[in-house]
């Protein structure tokens, strides 16, 4: 079974270049049937080997497929080799899966698009990648897959190019990711440089017998890569890209920008976990952007008025938990917490997908409310989703992993209880965030009539994501042993806080976030305005709303600079030498042609003089 | 025996009165008798130069001179011919039609 690897990223591969080609020729059902039945056959195999993979561990618990040299030039010849471990499985698992449901809801969605094959190609395209960069064996097939997805992304957000606006979001995407690749492939090369391969598992070897705990060489190699991965996984400071990349349809949120392609940051950070435990300062510094970001994006969170960016800023903010537990150790909890999420918020922009479609493509959420009457479905859903996002104690998924992500914090070497102390702060403001959104579009008046109901094709995925976002949590135990087969245990630490603790704070946290949202959305909205309507609370809404003022700041930092010296060197500068030897032949073209009057004399005169000029040279010379 | 500093200073002088003329004149029919009048000072510098080696090839060449001359003259006179009867003049400056 487990030989069947390769088909995973292959299907996919072949349906996207099937819609590529004969995509805009075929009807609307022989789309929707390829594009959503390559991505039923890949999520079947995964299961399959995952079947495989469990009931017979293959040696050392990893099994590798080579299907071929990809490139052999010297002593660099990586190859199209794939890698199934642990961690690896449950990804291409979640990815496959998740990518199956949204791709079923897709049919419905984006029925009647202009660009339906266009749209599936894309994804089944971004699906081929995404599995590519997780079961790639060595990190250039990893970069492969990493900037596929980035391709992917860039085309899915500028989806509907007509508007300038999408477009301008997609190339904020692709140039603000870029920032983080080239970081990344920078890294590769130093890795290849002084190691010399880029085979993860030969790599990791060579680096834990090559360097020493700190070396510069592993702290240069760990900071390039986290580089990378903060760019694809929109944490600070390169975090501004995803709330703009809400443009692009809300299948396409949700899938790429919310449930997997986001999260191949963690992955990358959790696959070389070794460079990262080799260079602490680097390892802390994935703690502290993590603990960051999910408190900022937190704030801006709450302030947003469009239902696609709430969920765009949480999605940051939960990534940011994942990053947490990546910096103290906890791999497998970021993992786990990886899979909750790609569950929940797959659910939420699933839900959200059914809101906005029903009310004729309205973002605004102060245009929404009292759909839960409307709308019962993707109330429950909505609910559900958001319960896991805030993490509701002991039923829902989110609560689970959350909780041992905080637990880690307070209990790894690593760690800290600082750490932990922000993420108590972070459920606080996730639970805020996400009832205000569901109080706000769900209760209250009725403002936008509702003009379309979904169909099973959006229901059914939301009720198995519903589904797996309540149970996806309780296999803790068993997930944790199952990743310690590929990732190495926490390294623990007592700091005085109990598990049971850290789940009481964590309920606690949740219920004050639920109880403000109340009294502030439900109870007495009156309470809202006014904290808006004071000069201080203006401020902080208006420089929350615009994400701290990051965007401001690159634009006056970066942007504007380079528009400039564009501007200014409009002429081109360099270019500016080669015109002038052209300008100096053309003014000697000139001047010569004044000499070519039609008067014989005077050529009879020059050809004199020139022979007595050339006669006294040759002589007197 | 011609002497070859004054054969050699006559030749340049009638030389330059050829130059002079094609430079001076206007009249085309006087600017191809000014070319043979280089074309006889060039003869005479062979002439001279030959007697003082006391070579025939002197000779030789101007008798090759002459010959051009000829040719050259026929031609030439036939292109004035040809000009008078497009512009119904022989001055130089009036046909300056082909300038840059």
């Amino acid at each position: 079974m487990l030989q069947l690897l390769w088909l995973i990223p292959a299907i996919p591969f072949a349906g996207a270049l099937l819609l590529m080609v004969f995509g805009p020729r075929l009807r609307s059902k022989a789309v929707a049937a390829v594009g959503v039945g390559t991505i039923a056959a890949s999520a079947i195999i995964s299961l399959l080997v995952a079947a495989a993979f469990l009931s017979a561990p293959p040696a050392a618990n990893a099994y590798t497929q080579t299907l071929w040299t990809w490139i052999d030039a010297g002593g660099f010849h990586p190859e199209i080799a794939f890698y199934l471990d642990a961690l690896s499985l449950v990804m291409i698992v979640v990815v496959t899966f998740v990518s199956f449901l949204i791709h079923l809801y897709s049919t419905e969605f984006m029925r009647g698009d202009e660009g339906y094959s266009r749209f599936f190609a894309y994804m089944n395209l971004f699906v081929a990648s995404m599995v590519t960069l997780l079961l790639a064996d060595n990190l250039l097939l990893l970069y492969l897959g990493w900037e596929g997805v980035g391709l992917c992304s860039y085309l899915l957000i500028g989806f509907w190019y007509q508007d300038p606006a999408n477009g301008r979001a997609g190339q904020k995407a692709f140039i603000v990711t870029r920032v983080g690749d080239t970081a990344m492939a920078v890294g590769l090369f130093l890795l290849f440089h002084s190691l010399g391969t880029l085979r993860i598992q030969d790599l990791m070897h060579a680096a834990q017998n090559h360097w020493a705990a700190g070396s510069p060489y592993a702290i240069a190699a760990a900071a390039l890569l986290l580089g990378g991965a903060v760019g694809k996984s929109a944490q600070l400071p390169l975090q501004t890209w995803l709330p703009d990349a809400m443009a692009g349809p809300t299948p396409t949120s949700a899938l790429i920008h919310a449930a997997t392609m986001v999260t191949a940051g963690v992955y990358l950070i959790a696959r070389t976990h070794v460079l990262f435990e080799l260079a602490p300062p680097i390892q802390f510094a994935v703690a502290v952007v993590g603990a960051a970001t999910l408190l900022l994006a937190g704030f801006s969170a709450l302030t947003q008025s469009d239902l696609k960016r709430v969920l765009a800023y949480s999605t940051v903010s939960q990534i940011g938990y994942m990053f947490l537990a990546l910096g103290v150790g906890a791999w497998g909890a970021a993992i786990f917490h990886f899979m909750t999420h790609a569950f929940f918020k797959a659910l939420l922009f699933l839900a959200a997908g059914i809101v906005i479609e029903a009310l004729h493509h309205e973002h605004d959420i102060f245009r929404m409310g009292g759909l839960r009457k409307e709308l019962p479905v993707a109330f429950w859903t909505f609910l559900i989703g958001g319960c896991a996002l805030a993490g509701l104690p002991l039923i829902t998924a989110g609560f689970y992993s959350k909780d041992l992500i905080l637990w880690s914090a307070a209990n790894s070497r690593a760690g800290s209880a600082g750490l932990w102390g922000v993420g108590i702060a972070g459920v606080v403001l996730t639970s805020l965030y996400t009832f205000r959104l569901i109080f706000v579009v769900f209760f209250g008046q009725a403002s936008t009539p509702v003009s379309r109901r979904p169909g099973a094709a959006m229901l059914i995925p939301a009720y198995v994501l519903a589904f797996l976002s309540i149970v996806g949590g309780f296999d803790k135990a068993p997930f944790a042993a199952f990743m310690a087969t590929a990732l190495p245990a926490l390294p623990e630490l007592s700091r005085g806080i109990t598990e049971a603790m850290s789940s009481a704070a964590a309920g606690a946290a949740f219920l004050a976030g639920i109880l403000i949202a109340w009294y502030v959305y439900l109870r007495n909205p009156a309470a809202s305005r006014s904290l808006v309507a004071n000069p201080a609370g203006r401020l902080l809404h208006r420089f929350w709303f615009a994400d701290w003022g990051m965007d401001w700041l690159y634009d006056r930092l970066f942007v504007r600079p380079v528009v400039w010296m564009a501007a200014a060197n409009k002429g081109d500068v360099i270019d500016s030498i080669y015109d002038g030897l052209a300008r100096a032949a053309a003014l000697c073209y000139r001047v010569l042609s004044l000499t070519e009057t039609g008067k014989l004399r005077w050529y009879a005169a020059w050809i004199a003089g020139g022979s007595v000029v050339m006669v006294a040279i040759v002589v007197f010379l | 025996m011609l002497p070859i500093r004054e054969g050699l200073i006559v030749a340049g002088i009638l030389f330059t009165l050829g130059v002079v003329g094609v430079l001076v004149r206007r009249n085309v029919l006087f600017v191809l008798m000014s070319i043979e009048v280089m074309l006889n000072a060039a003869g005479l510098a062979f002439v001279v130069a030959g007697t003082r080696w006391r070579q025939p090839d002197g000779q030789v060449v101007f008798l090759f001179i002459l010959a051009m001359a000829a040719a050259e003259v026929s031609v030439g006179l036939a292109l004035v011919l040809e000009l008078y009867h497009q512009y119904k003049a022989l001055d130089t400056d009036a046909i300056s039609r082909m300038r840059g």
